[in-house]
């Protein structure tokens, strides 16, 4: 029989409704916000990925780039956002050369929507959309189902409640850049140390009507510190009790061996 | 997303769990309503957003414009609202330049319903159309959630609303003058802030008469009474 084989799906259905876990996907538990100030817009972001209890990434980047003057902030599923922004960065690209003018956030945002309600949820991207265009400066969050917001400041994931109680306490109206990227970083901040599914950097981006700045590593405060003790054992520690030298050209009776050229890729471990 | 293990695996080994379906999903747990008046229609709406116990925006405008004397009141959830008042606003605008002339508020509404009945079973939309025309004035229309049209002089709609049936009821009059309409809506969605919890934060309002649409905003630090 020609087409798709379900067989899969109803095996995993039978073994689901016996209590079987279905496999999960790498979510990016995590905090983003974004913020307008008086001639612009802030977004920023923490760079934790997980995998459930698992943190599988420690830098990871979560600010996607849309045009240069529109960003996105994701959280959710990893892939779906990373997908999903890359979609309509390309769809709006497109666009813009068509018509001859600068892309509009407002599109972008209505492209994501109609994309993700389209998929009724199943594409778990929960995006902060950011941006200036010709119409002026504009922040949005949309949800996974669909939905959209406007507000002068947002924040999603599963951090977003620290991350509102910063802006709920701290936010007033026509506040300076300064102000702005303080208060986003203060946000993310409140995410990665009371949130378990945030951590590590702050990233910022700032887009202003001639220029977007992306500042990786906005704030660094869990950078590893040189350990207290080592497991480094003293020569001599270990008695030897015979030695036995085997040269390269002997292994070579035995396997073959061919010569790499030696590349530095280091790996982060205990010194 | 987390996979339970709720509801029961189908004969065909089809499994269908329609609790998990929409998992997180927005809501707009509302209070929402819409009244006739002797010059057009007013409609009020509270501005509380939820995902669960989590108020994810506190000054929502539910209160949506699908053309210049035509707007409606979402409730239900946000994506599917959203979804369908977009569809419709296109619809609308698309017809006005055709016909070189406005919809009238029946077309409208006669729009949102094709939408909601032919997909009532995938939507969750409470939705009260309200709009004036140069043929018949002020009208209100609302579309529970089957997908029924149903004409009213005022329609109330949402989780708040259950709250507001005894005043509206108590208080409601055909005709009024602008201000006494004004201050029927305020009143009863006071009373529905106060009551329900998912309703709440400051009250929106959309006066729509031959001059257009004026915008209210009433805010809880001032007990609602300050015009913004």
């Amino acid at each position: 029989m020609p087409g798709f084989d379900f067989s899969n799906y109803n095996r995993n259905a039978a073994l689901h409704a016996r209590g079987v876990p279905l496999p999960k996907a790498t979510s990016t538990g995590t905090t983003i916000v974004g913020c307008i100030y008086d001639g612009g817009v802030v977004i920023a972001a923490d760079t934790r990925a997980t995998s459930g209890p698992i943190v599988a990434d420690k830098n990871c980047e979560k600010l996607h780039y849309i045009s240069p003057q529109i960003w996105c902030a994701g959280a959710g599923t990893a892939a779906d956002t990373e997908f999903t922004t890359a979609l309509i960065s390309s769809q709006l690209e497109l666009h813009s050369l068509s018509t001859g003018r600068k892309p509009r956030v407002v599109t972008c945002m209505t492209l994501l929507k109609q994309h993700l309600f389209r998929y009724q949820g199943h594409i778990g991207a929960y995006l902060v959309v950011a941006g200036v265009d010709p119409t002026g400066t504009h922040l949005f969050t949309v949800h996974a189902h669909g939905s959209t917001d406007k507000l002068p400041y947002v924040t999603m994931g599963s951090g977003s409640l620290a991350a509102m109680s910063v802006f709920e306490s701290k936010w007033k109206p026509n506040c300076t850049k300064e102000e702005a990227m303080s208060l986003c970083s203060q946000a993310i901040q409140a995410g990665i140390f009371n949130d378990l599914g945030s951590g590590s950097n702050v990233d910022l981006a700032v887009i202003t009507a001639d220029k977007t700045t992306l500042h990786r590593g906005f704030v660094k405060p869990n950078e590893r510190s040189q350990k207290l003790k080592n497991y480094k054992f003293k020569r001599g520690t270990t008695a030897v009790l015979n030695e036995k030298i085997i040269t390269k050209d002997d292994i070579g009776k035995y396997v073959s061996v061919h010569e790499l050229e030696a590349t530095e890729e280091r790996m982060d471990i205990d010194p | 997303m987390e996979f339970t293990t709720t509801g029961a695996l189908n004969e065909d080994g089809i499994h269908v769990d329609m609790d998990r379906l929409k998992k997180g999903e927005v809501n707009l747990g509302t209070s929402i309503m819409a009244v006739t008046f002797k010059d057009g229609v007013i409609l009020g709406a509270d501005s509380r957003t939820t995902t669960g116990a989590y108020i994810a925006n506190r000054v929502t405008d539910k209160l949506t414009r699908v053309h210049d004397t035509i707007w409606c009141c979402r409730s239900g959830s946000a994506a599917d609202t959203q979804a369908v008042a977009d569809i419709v606003q296109y619809q609308l605008g698309l017809f006005a330049m055709r016909n070189g002339k406005p919809p009238t508020t029946q077309t409208a509404a006669a729009i949102f319903q094709e939408i909601c009945y032919s997909n009532k079973d995938r939507l969750s939309a409470g939705l009260i159309i309200a709009g004036w025309d140069g043929r018949h004035g002020g009208q209100v229309y609302s579309i529970p959630l089957g997908g029924s049209l149903h004409k009213q002089s005022y329609a109330i709609g949402g989780s708040g609303s259950t709250y507001i049936y005894g005043y509206c009821d108590a208080h409601w009059k055909e005709g009024m003058e602008e201000q006494d309409a004004v201050d029927f809506v305020k009143g009863a969605l006071r009373e529905a802030i106060k009551w329900d919890g998912s309703s709440g934060g400051v009250i929106r309002m959309v006066v729509l008469t031959k001059d257009g649409a004026d915008r209210h905003l009433y805010l809880p630090d001032e007990d609602y009474k300050v015009r913004h």
